[in-house]
């Protein structure tokens, strides 16, 4: 398996399937770990750093879930590449930056990520559709275990797995949901729920654009605390927050649905037209008007979209997977003339 | 003028960048600056505050604890705001128990460690004292006080014991 593969597939946690797809688009739990042998990479020599990747490639090799997997190290990546791995939300930004002797593993389905060399030695990412913590979290913890048979790890009795930063440490487990909340955007509610999860030692943010925005009503709800509860305790925790704030984007949907029905298809028709029209469109505007779409089709006001396609579409109007598709890097101004014609195929059949 | 990032917009904002020493003046457009504010406060990150945090950690006087395996000391890490090895929370721990007590609220781990693990059936054995922990959280969040009492005490029974041993 190479990268160009993946670009030329949909990944399974875009798939559109598992519970309650239309709100939570996908689950991901991240573990942190390290092994006790080494110092922490920011901290390490180049020759530990290389240890690091090849005690990881042997203990992987002996892992049934890694058979089939694509093992790359990131300084044989491109810069294209490395943001199309960005883009599938497979690797973090940071690992970009600096890349000698850091290395990624990705899963056959691209259910499995490992970041090796990253801020710790290891973040395991298991990555799925819908509103599936739990599956997930006992997915992590099963490859856990298995490399743990191969890989000492650095742990402490009463702390719990050590991390680089003693922000991870103890479980080292960040649980998310990545959540789609148009209707509560629309009705002004989105502020106040985000305030509620903080209080509650949860975290919420956009998960495209920059900073705090949140382009296409995309949140990423995630727990903050890793000491003190026990996984199974942080994933029921976020898993009963994740289900009111399902609750409270159908409740809205509901009463937009209900009382402003004329509004609602004023906007849906407004951005289909759009989409399909426009010549020059920026990623932001994009996935702005695919959210609408996406709303629409959940609703039933629009027929004949598979939510499978719609989601990869939100991937697909990236920089680099345009970039991919016309096989040459290109300007912004290119970029956005090609997402506009991509996106207006799509929607004109 | 044009800004210089996009080249498309009219400059109206004038900002001065610092790096390595070299003062750069840039005439940059609404968008473009407020891209660029975006990127500082994201490069304040959670280094900066945890190193700010771990400030009282220190009494001020005499050298810096040294981690006597990786040789971070507690300077180091109060500068780059990240621990050198895991050998670190051991070398720091006087210093490193508050922070990690004003982060997390608590300084138990009740999760899973590698322990639990019987490599020759893998199957899983939990300590019986971390499972108690587990339980006597729960007891706390449910407000169930009279459980947690009892909890607390055998807890520190085994506690003890240990000790002894």
């Amino acid at each position: 398996m190479t990268i160009g593969d993946l670009w030329g597939q949909t990944g399974e946690w875009l798939k559109g399937t598992g519970p309650n797809s239309d709100i939570v688009m996908s689950s991901r739990i991240r573990l942190a770990r390290n092994l006790a042998k080494y110092p922490f990479p920011h901290w390490a020599t180049s020759e530990q750093l290389e240890a690091v990747i090849s005690d990881f490639e042997q203990a992987c090799k002996k892992a049934d879930y890694f058979k089939g997997a694509l093992f790359v190290r990131m300084g044989e990546l491109d810069n294209l590449e490395k943001q199309i791995l960005i883009e599938r939300h497979l690797i973090s930004r940071e690992h970009t930056v600096k890349s000698e002797h850091k290395a990624v593993l990705i899963s056959e389905r691209e259910i499995i990520s490992i970041m090796v060399n990253e801020e710790d030695h290891l973040r395991i990412q298991v990555l799925q559709s819908g509103f599936n913590l739990h599956d997930t979290w006992k997915l992590a913890d099963r490859i856990d275990e298995e490399l743990e048979q191969n890989l000492e790890f650095a742990t402490a009795s009463d702390l719990g797995y050590l991390t680089c930063c003693p922000t991870n440490a103890g479980t080292g487990l960040r649980a998310s949901c990545m959540v789609h909340l148009p209707a509560l955007v629309m009705t002004k509610q989105v502020g106040r729920i985000i305030q509620a999860i903080g209080k509650l030692g949860m975290t919420a943010r956009g998960l495209f654009g920059e900073g705090t925005e949140a382009y296409g009503n995309f949140f990423q709800i995630s727990n903050q605390v890793t000491l003190g509860r026990s996984e199974e305790e942080v994933v029921d925790s976020l898993g009963k927050i994740i289900l009111q704030i399902i609750e409270q984007e159908n409740a809205a949907r509901n009463s937009i649905f209900a009382n402003q029905r004329l509004l609602l298809e004023d906007r849906i028709s407004r951005s289909l037209a759009e989409l399909k029209s426009a010549r020059l469109i920026s990623s932001e505007e994009a996935l702005n008007l695919l959210s609408v779409i996406r709303l629409g089709s959940d609703l039933g006001m629009i027929k004949g979209l598979d939510r499978n396609i719609l989601n990869d579409l939100f991937i697909q109007i990236q920089p680099a997977h345009l970039q991919m598709k016309q096989g040459k890097a290109l300007s912004a101004e290119e970029r956005d003339a090609a997402r506009a014609e991509f996106i207006s195929k799509k929607f004109n059949i | 003028m044009l800004c210089q990032i996009c080249g498309k917009n009219e400059a109206t904002v004038e900002f001065t960048e610092i790096v390595n020493d070299q003062v750069k003046q840039l005439h940059l457009c609404d968008y473009c600056a407020k891209k660029k504010g975006v990127e500082m406060e994201q490069h304040f990150g959670v280094a900066d505050f945890l190193a700010g945090m771990s400030g009282a950690g220190r009494s001020g006087q005499g050298p810096s604890l040294k981690c006597d395996k990786c040789g971070m000391t507690f300077d180091d890490f109060q500068r780059i705001g990240r621990l050198g090895c895991g050998n670190c929370y051991a070398s720091f721990r006087e210093s490193l128990i508050p922070l990690i007590k004003r982060i997390h609220g608590s300084t138990r781990h009740v999760g899973k460690s590698p322990k639990e693990i019987d490599k020759a059936d893998g199957s899983k054995k939990v300590p019986e004292i971390q499972e108690l922990r587990r339980k006597l959280q729960q007891a706390v969040d449910r407000e169930e006080f009279e459980e947690a009492a009892r909890l607390r005490d055998r807890i520190r029974e085994l506690e003890n014991k240990t000790k002894d041993r």
